[in-house]
């Protein structure tokens, strides 16, 4: 793979009259009455109603007349070649149909490899070897579900083991070679830089202080409580594949269906139903989804495949998994001036990311983070084991956890070192807010901040003084408290379209809206919603914009033969993008409205004026027509000359990326006798831009903190050394329940975003990447006294034990 | 090939009788025989709750019961919380409060969640939590799902007091 430029300077000029500070509130915008509940009023979801009756439809309540199952055999081995495979057993069993190999897949027409959003391959089903353990290896498709869960055990696979190479340290010594299908026999993948390499190394030859730490963000996996899977439904008459899948992105979906099987784009139909929860996992193709189709394209009929959780945790595509190996200089008096990294990323046996095509390590340079510094170098090398391929979110936005982790601990160590104040020391590195837009040193426009804003409120809700008070009083007794701190900077709304794409589709996203004769709407999107409540907020977009009640709005995603194509929901990019999107429409209605509403009135266009809900006269409102007055006119009165109808169509293209931030803190106390850790308190204040509905912002943050706290304290994927996946059922892979999280204290402030149309910018995934490293950070804070600097997550009881043993405290 | 076998199971109040395989899971025979496609599967390992029914007015996980299991009792799935129009007061709690974001684990959660009140009328929050650790939810964070079947709670002990009044 293409090494890149190194500097990414002038990736993100500033938009024309965007360059403006923002000023920061409180205050949660709202312009319209309860009634039209546009943005920021705290509406019900609208969406709720058929989940609480159990009335959700998800692909696996999706049934078909004759519908078939399929099922899947994986090996047992994490690199094995394959000598046979004997079907014979299994086909003899009464209901078995077919059992489907990568030789079929081969000979229909070369679909046993297939392409990676990163523009690798990835194996569909083997035809020599398997490279990870639970590789899928073939299928049978059966009558029923039991029929067919039963006949993968018969299906005869011989395998010849081959060693395997979990660490990927080692596989930088090409001693044992994953992907021997590529000419260059090499377990090196790709190498990428960012920031001034000479810069960044005089920096570091004038600093007075200089910190280094090595940090490993293992494997983690999103584990949302639905796993993946589809029903395929091939109707041979009329040649056409409908595909019900659970998907983030249905529409790309498609195009990369249509060019890898050669079926007519329009002849693919995939439908995201009801999604219950993603995070990034539902992004990848996996084999398990081309290997259905086209079991339903061979017996033309309805072909059913459910993962089950131990394969959902085995074999699909895993987050995280970067060795990190950092350096923060700092000048005499304490201010941040430099930071070198060194990453290894650990792909498994293919790159299957699902980063932008030019950001293989994704948004990872970034990780200058909240603070103002002279210059920075980032290098990424990624590499192949025998493991899952992967490289997807986990709630995150291309790799932006991985960097705010990194430069949060590094800024912790270097204020410890330095014997300063965690806050203080933060404080006097922010980048201030008269100095946004800012340009980083690796090249990112920031839109708009006001890092101690947040950081003040955040410090006075949890009483930060006295529990640093506290703090000092227990130590003196010897009880072990730590107070951690994390103020991130995210990069959300990929994107604009002259850096971001996917397999070369630009990352713009799309709405388009109808209204009825009677004024009631329609909306469809380009994106699809995973529980993020797309069907309120979007409504209360077009509420916002129109004045068209929310409750009188329709919201449709998921369909690609009626949505308009976009790239789907995943890294906070659906209110930067397609809410963007769905204002614009709105705005583009809002003008043909005006027209028909001078036509009706008698007076010129400029004679209007815009308030809430209608265009009125200037200086007299009593004259005026409604949104729904001027939704009937379209239909039955309007100007002649002028096409009939109110609908338009919007392809949002953003300017730039939105840079959400906030600052979290957490208290922990430390068991000294069992190395436990619990979180006593944390605070977390979010500014994410002017906020669409409060209700659905402190949920998506709710969640996204305990999707923090997991791999903080709980969550990793463990191989031992043969590539066995040790932490494949919910028994082993510890997702945290209503006991371990922390009732959690959220605020806001509000920064618009200076070019989003909204002034919104996203925060779905916020809370997941600020989390970690304030609780890893009140962890080491808690015990640096004691000589520890850094603990690897996830943060467990036996870890911490090991540390106090080690230091005398406990035995 | 496993036997056959007849059961009788009264289902959110109605009766119905079937023949399923010995071993049918009792969320299978749910889901797939009976249509009721409300109550889901996370885990079938008995981890997540999503499966969550109540046999006999316990809660149990339904992918770890044998469809055989529930011959001769009552089951009651998340479709029979509301009375017609009339939302349970969990079910109300739960839109209130913004107890639910994707909606996978909310069936097995409401049925979690009335259990523990019908032992328990006034929990404590951490009674909540406990009362529910069987159930996960990857979306929520849980701080609103406890608000929610506060909510109910309340509402709940409220109808109680006038039903005695
Ligand atoms: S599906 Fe039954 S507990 Fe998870
Ligand atoms: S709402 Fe998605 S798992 Fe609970």
């Amino acid at each position: 793979m293409s090494h890149l430029e190194s500097s990414v300077q002038s990736l993100h000029p500033a938009p024309e009259g965007a360059s403006k500070q923002m000023e920061t509130t409180d205050q949660i915008r709202i312009t319209t009455p309860e009634k039209v509940c546009g943005m920021g009023h705290r509406m019900k979801r609208k969406e709720d109603p058929r989940f609480i009756r159990g009335q959700g439809h998800y692909v696996d309540d999706v049934k078909l007349p004759g519908m078939l199952y399929m099922d899947i055999v994986r090996s047992p081995y994490a690199h094995a070649k394959i000598l046979n495979i004997d079907a014979s057993e299994a086909l003899a069993t009464p209901g078995v149909l077919a059992v489907i190999t990568g030789k079929d897949l081969k000979d229909a027409g070369n679909l046993h490899w297939m392409p990676t959003l990163m523009s690798d391959t990835q194996m569909v089903l083997p035809i020599d070897k398997v490279v990870y353990f639970a590789q899928e290896v073939c299928a049978v498709v059966a009558t029923e579900r039991y029929i067919a869960a039963d006949a993968i055990e018969k299906v005869n696979v011989e395998y010849e083991p081959l060693p395997a190479v979990v660490d990927p340290f080692e596989a930088l010594k090409d001693e044992v070679i994953v992907r021997d299908d590529k000419e260059k026999k090499t377990n090196h993948v790709w190498h990428w830089e960012a920031g001034d390499k000479e810069a960044t190394d005089k920096v570091f030859g004038e600093a007075a202080t200089v910190v280094k730490q090595s940090m490993h963000l293992p494997r983690i996996h999103v584990a949302s409580i639905e796993t993946c899977g589809m029903v395929a439904n091939y109707d041979p008459t009329m040649g056409k594949m409908q595909l019900y899948m659970t998907t983030q992105a249905p529409h790309a979906i498609r195009t990369v269906f249509a060019l890898v099987s050669g079926l007519p784009e329009h002849k693919i139909q995939v439908i995201s139903p009801d999604i219950g929860g993603g995070f990034g996992g539902k992004v990848p193709v996996y084999p398990g989804y081309v290997v259905c189709a086209v079991a339903s394209l061979v017996t033309g009929k309805p072909v059913k495949w459910i993962e089950d959780r131990s394969e959902n945790l085995q074999a699909d595509s895993f987050a995280r998994d970067y060795h990190i190996t950092a350096e923060m200089a700092a000048d005499a008096k304490g201010k941040i001036t430099g930071l070198r990294v060194k990453t290894l990323a650990d792909n498994g046996a293919a790159d299957a990311a699902a980063n932008p095509s030019k950001f293989p390590a994704g948004m990872y340079s970034i990780c200058t983070g909240s603070y103002d510094m002279k210059a920075a170098h980032v290098e990424v090398d990624g590499v192949y084991t025998t493991k899952p391929p992967g490289g997807v979110a986990y709630r995150c936005s291309f790799r932006v956890t991985e960097a705010v982790h990194m430069v949060e601990r590094m800024t912790d160590i270097l204020a410890h070192e330095l014997g300063e104040d965690p806050a203080d020391f933060r404080v006097k590195n922010f980048i201030k807010p008269e100095q946004f837009p800012y340009k980083s040193p690796t090249g990112w426009e920031y839109d708009s901040g006001n890092y101690d804003a947040a950081l003040a409120k955040a410090m006075d809700i949890i009483g930060y003084r006295e529990l640093r008070k506290e703090q000092a009083e227990k130590r003196a007794r010897g009880e072990l408290m730590g107070i951690g701190i994390c103020s991130f900077t995210e990069v959300v709304g990929a994107g604009p379209s002259r850096d971001f794409d996917i397999l070369g589709i630009k990352m713009f996203d799309s709405a388009e809206i109808r209204i009825h004769p009677t004024g009631k709407a329609i909306a469809r999107f380009g994106t699809k919603s995973q529980g993020q409540g797309h069907e309120t907020t979007y409504a209360q977009i077009i509420a916002e914009e129109l004045g068209i009640p929310a409750a009188d709005v329709e919201i449709e995603e998921g369909d690609t033969d009626t949505a308009p194509y976009g790239l789907g929901t995943y890294a906070s990019r659906s209110t930067p993008t397609a809410g963007a999107a769905g204002a614009m429409a709105a705005r583009k209605i809002k003008a043909k409205a005006r027209k028909i509403a001078a036509h009706l009135l008698e007076v010129g266009e400029d004679d209007l004026e815009w308030s809430v809900d209608r265009w009125q006269v200037k200086g007299s409102p009593d004259q005026h027509k409604t949104i729904q007055d001027i939704a009937f006119a379209a239909y039955t009165n309007h100007p002649q000359g002028m096409e009939a109808g109110l609908e338009a169509t919007d392809y949002y293209d953003p300017p730039n990326l939105t840079f959400p931030f906030g600052s979290y803190i957490a208290v922990v106390d430390v068991d000294s006798g069992t190395g436990e850790v619990k979180v006593r308190r944390f605070v977390a204040v979010d500014d994410c831009g002017n906020i669409i509905n409060p209700l659905v912002v402190e949920g998506q943050i709710h969640g996204g903190l305990t999707q923090g706290l997991a791999p903080a304290l709980f969550e990793e994927i463990v191989y031992d050394e043969n590539g066995q996946n040790l932490t494949g059922t919910f028994a082993d892979y510890l997702v945290p329940t209503a006991v371990e999280s922390p009732k959690w204290e959220t605020a806001h402030t509000i920064t618009p975003s200076p070019h989003h149309p909204l002034g919104a910018k996203g925060v779905g995934e916020s809370p997941t990447v600020g989390a970690p490293p304030a609780i890893a950070n009140a962890v080491v804070d808690a015990l640096w006294h004691l000589g520890v600097r850094h603990v690897d997550i996830p943060i467990t009881p036996q870890k911490i034990w090991k540390l106090l043993r080690d230091a005398g405290v406990s035995d | 090939m496993s036997s056959r076998h007849g059961i009788t199971v009264t289902v959110n109040g109605a009766q119905v009788t079937r023949e399923v395989d010995a071993r049918t899971l009792l969320v299978h025979f749910l889901r797939e025989d009976l249509s009721l496609t409300g109550t889901h599967i996370g885990c079938d390992t008995t981890s997540c709750g999503a499966c969550t029914v109540h046999l006999d007015g316990v809660a149990v996980k339904s992918c770890t019961v044998f469809a055989v299991q529930a011959d001769g009792a009552n089951v009651d799935t998340v479709e029979g919380l509301a009375d017609g129009a009339t939302l349970h007061p969990l079910q109300e709690g739960f839109w209130e409060k913004h107890g639910l974001q994707c909606g996978y684990c909310t069936p097995g959660m409401l049925m979690a969640a009335k259990e523990l009140l019908a032992r328990n009328p006034d929990p404590t929050e951490e009674e909540i939590r406990f009362g529910i650790s069987g159930n996960l939810c990857r979306c929520t964070g849980y701080n609103k799902i406890v608000e929610a079947i506060q909510y109910a709670a309340q509402k709940l002990r409220e109808a109680g007091e006038e039903a005695h009044a």
